[in-house]
């Protein structure tokens, strides 16, 4: 290592031309106004030959087309999270998206425009506290999978399910590790043969959705790809909802999951989702025998309690009340 | 960050009150002082011996300025945290010890990869492991330097009284700014609790390094040495990733130049500010053939036993590193400039005199105890005569 | 107007599968990228659910429907 060439400013500079030709840079976005506008309704934009979704907009398109694979239940959650976000038109400069490592964090980013911050395996939820306590006006909104949330990550998500942090987290459940080939994760069912558990699974596995509803959260769901509009109002109500809410999202992942089940197409695993789910009324009437292999899909819990940020700003805005009547300086608006 | 003008001038008030008198204070307490005078607005952390105090006045003196205290869940959310905030706009500190510091590496790494300003504090605890807990070493030294994976750089300072504790905290946030990077604190269970008279300063008297940010068309990852930064909610669509990314932040794995680019830059922003960031204490003695060099709680009896020597008729230099990372090359150099033996007592098994060794020329003895006990004056001086004779 | 992005079409087939009256198709025209995008059999089948719009990864396929994007602008 040639110190000399590490202090010498200009060495960068030459090294930053060579291999950043002006051309390859997209231009950092700020200040868009309006997603959707110079597009009229019913028309349809026309780009390198092919005519592009409007809500493309809301998207990086340079970094597209996606590398999601074939029949990815990823891309779906990206469309149905696209979907909620216009309906509901939310201004992306008023968003955050945090997420953590795997298929499933790839989500949001970088394919979704706006501020996205892509940290380490499992913090996601750490690091979204931080963001959500000093900018508790934006949504700050969590995308990652089962083995990050729920693996790694699980305690830092039933703590911000008892703190009741105004956060939202679509945890992506596809019930494998599958970025890293397919090994055998917290919600893998038991009895599945995965690279890891090359014989089969001896692990019962976790009902995620239902352990963040015991540990507090306000809003919990569960629905799965093959329910869209069901999944896309439940986002909805989940970013609307002042408090923790979590959406537990069963997803295809054929060719990690599929390739040691034998569903290797995204439709035989939809099929799978559609046949095992039922939904949260009929299960009530069920038994476990019955409930054995199935999944409960609805609103599990709804409740409202204190949410975090809003009892630290109370705290502080008492205590500066509290040393603004001691100097006798003017009231303000606490922080 | 901005507040309304009102809620500046009831901090201030606040503050003027708080520097109104002399305290006799612990180090931690004087750290978590610096850290509200510095304007930390966000402290996530998690109990420890022997840093807890930082945090437990951390509760009690944000709420009062405005900031946020947050117990998490652990040091790794702690640390998530700080990062998180920094991004959102704070001034984010945590404050842990050797098990916790060791849990914090990733995102310690994390904050070095997305060169995201904030202070971690190490109140170093005799280790390995959960070793003496409520005892004191200096054993994180090259902890702080390579505890977190791949080629990086890091700032870390050292401070031996209580007043220190507080003004470099100070340092602390300006560096991490200023630099763009964490900055540790390499405090140890002896300052850390020990008691001493702090006077602190009045809070207009302190000039806080800005944090520059981007405009349209700047890059936040690049273009520069230190970019500017971008808070949330600007409206610049800023991504943050761990993963080696271009200037703009876009990912880019597979182009080997892409990361030779972004690593060597991340390297060269300290490495090339060595010198400004270097702060060494030198009391030298002209023709000195022996000197002390110490750091930290040692740092004090190093400098009982010198001017005891002195006492003695003998030539002694004293040399006090500040900082510890980067390594101040130069002035430590030149203040060992024909020295003929240069002792370094440590409370651990050498740790800092590996890298004195690498840059001076003279012998290099290292001292060292461990076992929580603290070198005595006496068994210094005792040390610097068999090294003059 | 069922619009079909045959460029980013990765041959998934989930939209042709579940679209509860058969309006698509697997097409046997090849895309650039070597897969069978879907192709419109039963146009006047349609009733604009979107249910394939939704369902699509790779936002390929998407309605067109003055009345419908009225209703959401």
């Amino acid at each position: 290592m040639n110190l000399i060439e590490l202090n010498d400013p200009e060495y960068f500079q030459e090294l930053y031309a060579a291999t950043m030709p002006e051309s390859a840079r997209p231009v950092p976005s700020y200040g868009i106004e309006d997603p959707l506008r110079g597009l009229v309704p019913g028309e349809v934009e026309v780009r390198e030959g092919a005519p592009k979704q409007r809500l493309l907009r809301y998207l990086r398109r340079e970094i597209l087309p996606t590398t999601f694979c074939v029949g990815c239940g990823g891309g779906t959650v990206l469309n149905t999270f696209t979907h909620a976000i216009d309906e509901m038109k939310i201004d992306p400069r008023e968003m955050v998206c945090v997420t953590g490592i795997g298929c499933s964090s790839w989500i949001p980013s970088p394919y979704f425009l706006c501020d996205t911050l892509h940290t380490t395996h499992g913090r996601a939820i750490a690091f979204a506290l931080g963001v959500k306590v000093m900018k508790p006006e934006m949504k700050v909104i969590i995308i990652a999978g089962d083995g990050d949330l729920a693996g790694i990550g699980g305690n830092h998500l039933i703590h911000a399910a008892r703190r009741n942090i105004d956060l939202s987290v679509f945890l992506v459940n596809n019930f494998i590790y599958g970025m890293t080939g397919g090994q055998v994760s917290p919600t893998t069912p038991f009895g599945v043969r995965t690279t890891t558990t090359p014989y089969r699974n001896v692990e019962h596995p976790f009902k995620i959705a239902d352990v963040v509803a015991a540990a507090g959260g306000s809003y919990v769901a569960r629905w799965t790809t093959y329910h869209p509009f069901q999944l896309m109002e439940s986002m909805q109500a989940a970013i609307r909802k002042q408090g923790f809410s979590f959406i537990e999202i069963m997803s295809q992942c054929p060719v990690s999951y599929g390739k040691t089940t034998g569903m290797r197409e995204g439709i035989d695993i939809l099929k799978y989702l559609r046949d095992a789910s039922v939904n949260v009324d009929d299960a009530k009437g069920m038994s476990e025998e019955e409930l054995e292999g199935k999944i409960v899909i609805g609103k599990l819990a709804e409740r409202r309690r204190t949410e975090f940020c809003d009892g630290l700003r109370r705290l502080n805005q008492e205590r500066r009340q509290a040393l603004a009547a001691e100097f006798g300086v003017g009231a303000e608006s606490g922080r | 960050m901005s507040k309304p003008p009102e809620n500046a001038a009831l901090t201030n008030r606040y503050l003027e009150k708080l520097a109104a008198k002399a305290h006799f204070i612990q180090g931690d307490e004087a750290a978590a002082l610096g850290a509200i005078f510095a304007g930390c607005d966000f402290f996530g952390g998690y109990p420890i011996t022997p840093a807890s105090e930082v945090a437990e006045v951390m509760a009690r003196e944000l709420p009062a300025t405005g900031g946020y205290y947050v117990q998490l869940e652990d040091e790794l959310a702690s640390i998530s945290a700080v990062v998180g905030a920094a991004w959102a706009g704070a001034r984010a500190m945590t404050a842990t010890s050797g098990p916790g510091f060791s849990l914090m590496q990733e995102n310690i790494g994390y904050a070095c990869m997305t060169e995201t300003p904030c202070v971690v504090v190490d109140v170093q605890r005799s280790g390995p492991s959960t070793g003496q807990a409520t005892l004191a070493a200096q054993g994180d030294v090259m902890q702080a330097r390579w505890g977190t994976h791949g080629d990086h750089e890091i700032i870390a300072l050292a401070p031996a009284s209580g007043q220190e504790c507080f003004d470099l905290m100070i340092r602390c946030f300006d560096l991490a700014e200023e630099y763009r990077t964490p900055v540790i604190f390499l405090m140890d269970g002896e300052i850390g609790h020990l008691r001493e008279r702090v006077v602190l300063p009045h809070p207009d008297e302190i000039e806080r390094f800005p944090r520059r940010k981007a405009v349209a068309g700047q890059d936040v990852f690049g273009g520069e040495m230190v970019p500017p930064m971008l808070e949330f909610g600007d409206g610049g669509f800023v991504h943050v990733t761990g993963s080696t990314h271009k200037a703009n932040g876009m990912r880019d794995v597979q182009t080997q130049a892409v990361h030779d680019r972004l690593v060597r830059r991340l390297v060269a922003k300290i490495e090339s500010a060595r010198e400004r960031i270097a702060m060494v204490e030198v009391d030298a003695e002209d023709n000195a053939t022996v000197a002390v060099l110490a750091y930290g709680a040692t740092a004090r009896p190093a400098r009982g036993a010198v001017l005891g020597a002195r006492r003695a008729g003998r030539r002694v230099s004293f040399v006090r590193p500040i900082t510890i990372w980067p390594f101040p090359i130069r002035a430590v150099r030149d203040a060992c400039r024909g020295l003929r033996r240069l002792l370094v007592p440590e409370m651990n098994l050498g740790q800092l005199a590996r890298e004195v060794e690498r840059h001076v020329d003279c012998e290099v003895v290292p001292i060292s105890r461990i076992g929580g006990v603290i070198h005595s004056s006496r068994e210094l001086y005792a040390e610097i005569e068999k090294a003059v004779s | 107007m069922i619009v079909i992005d045959e460029e980013f079409c990765k041959g998934c087939k989930i939209c042709s599968e579940f679209c509860p009256v058969g309006v698509l198709a697997v097409s046997s025209t090849i895309n650039r990228k070597g897969y069978y995008p879907p192709v419109v059999e039963h146009a006047e089948d349609c009733h604009g659910c979107r249910l394939c719009e939704l369902l699509c990864p790779e936002f390929a396929i998407f309605i067109v429907n003055e009345w419908v994007d009225e209703q959401a602008s």
